[in-house]
């Protein structure tokens, strides 16, 4: 009573004092986050003003002079001497496929490790823990000659690519999932007549879905962003992906049309942000589930 | 000894069933083991054979021994890029880890909208770097009186406000799922003994958010290490001086270093050297983070 007593006199409560430190805090992180979000704010209303006022005045709304409606996105989408859309159009593909063949074969490939678990499977399982660490700058000439040599280098067949090189991450994070979950269910599933295929298919795979979700949404994440490994593998007269896309752009033109390139990144930005607004907790579980990975 | 062991049946069960597996090696592992010989094992170990020739492709190679690290080490730009990336990795590491810790802390005391919060600091982290780079270039480049490929501090600071916006809403998950592991009676009782809010934070969470703080340290040092594409995108080395890009790091060193022919088999033994470091790096972390775990 007598504590209480003396904490109100004279100074606000401390609950009132909280109320009104957590209004500030509020108050604070709405405007950093405002902040934060700039950069893609500018670049939004850039993508409609006219190419000039996009270098003079990068921070001015568009107003009557420079607002020139969706002209920007429509140029972009033939500027230069290759179509955007091609390369949007092999993105989404080389993603979406890459990412698929990864979850299938490393899936499968895991279970396997860690079921069988002989010799051969663990040297396999402690090459892929190995491979996660080396950067990609060790590989890239040789694996771009390899790839070349063995002729996967074709948007059609880079998902090939993508799975040899991003076969260590996925495989260690499954072999994680697949040692948790008790094996009492497979054998059951085996004496009532399961062949291994069916067994994995039926029981296994669906008893991974939260790490088949983690896994898929850091492959797609890191294929879709992807720059140098297309850039190597790929011949860029024929293929380009988004972000050599956007590269190409600004590399190979003396004078960059700033207003397309603008809004090329908006239409680059587009899907990630749906993608991110459509399932945020799996994405921000999956990205952190990547990152204990060492 | 051996007749008391005898197995039983489940035992045998679960080993017919392994058997069973077994012969489909080629369904379960082939495929995956294939790509990944296609795609690294064989571009690895062809990697290190070639750091140790010269060769233009991998054709025409000529036995070279260590001449090429050698080499490597007596080149001025790759001297110049270790120390410049390893200045970026430092300071990045600082200002990425304080900044994500407080925003962490702060967006941990139940204030309105943190789910928000959160979702908007985590975004800059989805945009891959070449995108990411140019929008940073082009905001950057407008507001500086001249730009960041002329002048190397500008680059170097442009670049550090990049990593900054890209990688804080990462480590702010972590911390903030550190922060979450805090036992609440280890506060509580911070509380009852009249700790005030600095002597809480120092001596009862921190040392409980360790593990967090190891692996961020970690990954922003590694990341900064490994980092290409935003470097490519901001300066692309520039400006050179005495043939020396000013604002070059390892990766971009070793990736100009491969584009000249003659040059590919120190590029290549400078890519060694860098994949030696990168995986030092990434041991200690293992140590480290291993201590942490026997400590808990």
């Amino acid at each position: 009573m007598t504590q209480q007593a003396l904490k109100t006199k004279g100074s606000p409560t401390p609950r009132e004092k909280q109320t009104s430190g957590k209004i500030i805090l509020t108050v604070l992180f709405a405007i950093i986050s405002l902040i934060w979000m700039m950069p893609i704010i500018i670049v939004l209303y850039n993508s409609f003003k006219e190419n000039g006022f996009v270098n003079s005045e990068v921070f001015a709304l568009p107003n009557k002079e420079s607002y020139v409606g969706f002209s920007n996105y429509i140029n972009g989408m033939t500027f230069g001497n290759y179509p955007f859309y091609y390369s949007a159009g092999y993105s989404v593909y080389i993603t979406i496929v890459s990412t698929a063949l990864i979850l299938f074969c490393t899936s499968m490939a895991a279970w396997y490790i860690s079921r069988v678990n002989d010799l051969f499977s663990r040297v396999v399982y402690y090459l892929c823990v190995f491979s996660m660490v080396v950067p990609f700058q060790m590989v890239m000439f040789t694996l771009a000659n390899t790839a070349r040599e063995v002729h996967l280098d074709t948007p059609w067949t880079i998902p090939v690519i993508y799975l040899g090189f991003g076969a260590g991450l996925a495989v260690f994070m499954f072999v994680g999932f697949v040692k948790s979950i008790p094996i009492d269910i497979e054998e059951a599933a085996a004496i009532d007549g399961c062949t291994p295929i069916r067994t994995f298919f039926s029981v296994v795979f669906p008893m991974m879905k939260p790490t088949l979700i983690s896994v898929g949404v850091l492959e797609i994440m890191w294929v879709w962003n992807d720059y140098l490994l297309p850039y190597l593998v790929l011949d860029q007269t024929k293929y380009k992906t988004i972000p050599i896309h956007i590269q190409y752009l600004q590399g190979s033109y003396g004078r960059v049309d700033l207003g397309a390139t603008m809004a090329l990144i908006m239409l680059s930005l587009l899907p990630i942000i749906i993608f991110y607004l459509a399932c945020q907790k799996h994405i921000i579980k999956g990205v952190a589930a990547g990152a204990v990975k060492g | 000894m051996k007749k008391n062991k005898r197995p039983d049946a489940a035992a045998i069960t679960s080993s017919l069933i392994r058997k069973s597996i077994q012969r489909r090696f080629a369904i379960f592992l082939l495929p995956t083991f294939v790509c990944f010989c296609i795609g690294f094992l064989w571009p690895f170990i062809q990697g290190i054979y070639l750091s140790l020739h010269s060769f233009t492709t991998t054709s025409d190679t000529a036995w070279a021994g260590f001449d090429n690290y050698v080499k490597a080490f007596n080149d001025a730009g790759f001297r110049q890029a270790f120390f410049y990336t390893a200045l970026v990795a430092v300071v990045s590491l600082v200002l990425i880890n304080v900044l994500a810790f407080f925003v962490a802390f702060a967006l941990t005391r139940s204030i309105r909208g943190s789910n928000l919060f959160r979702g908007v600091f985590f975004v800059p982290n989805l945009i891959g770097g070449i995108v990411l780079g140019y929008i940073w270039k082009t905001i950057i480049d407008s507001v500086l009186p001249v730009s960041m490929s002329i002048q190397a501090n500008y680059g170097f600071w442009g670049l550090i406000v990049v990593l900054c916006w890209q990688q804080v809403g990462y480590m702010m998950i972590i911390y903030i799922a550190g922060l979450q592991a805090v036992p609440e009676d280890m506060l509580e009782a911070a509380r009852i003994d009249g700790a005030n809010g600095p002597r809480t934070l120092w001596h009862i969470i921190l040392p409980n958010v360790m593990p967090s703080i190891t692996i961020c340290t970690f990954l922003s040092l590694t990341n900064g290490f490994k980092l290409y594409d935003q470097n490519m995108v901001l300066t692309n080395g520039a400006p050179v001086r005495r043939g020396i890009g000013q604002t070059e790091m390892l990766a971009l060193n070793i990736a100009k270093t491969f584009s000249t022919a003659n040059q590919r088999g120190v590029a290549q033994a400078k890519a060694v050297l860098f994949f030696i470091l990168v995986t030092a790096l990434a041991l200690i972390q293992l140590r480290a983070t291993r201590r942490k775990e026997v400590q808990q």
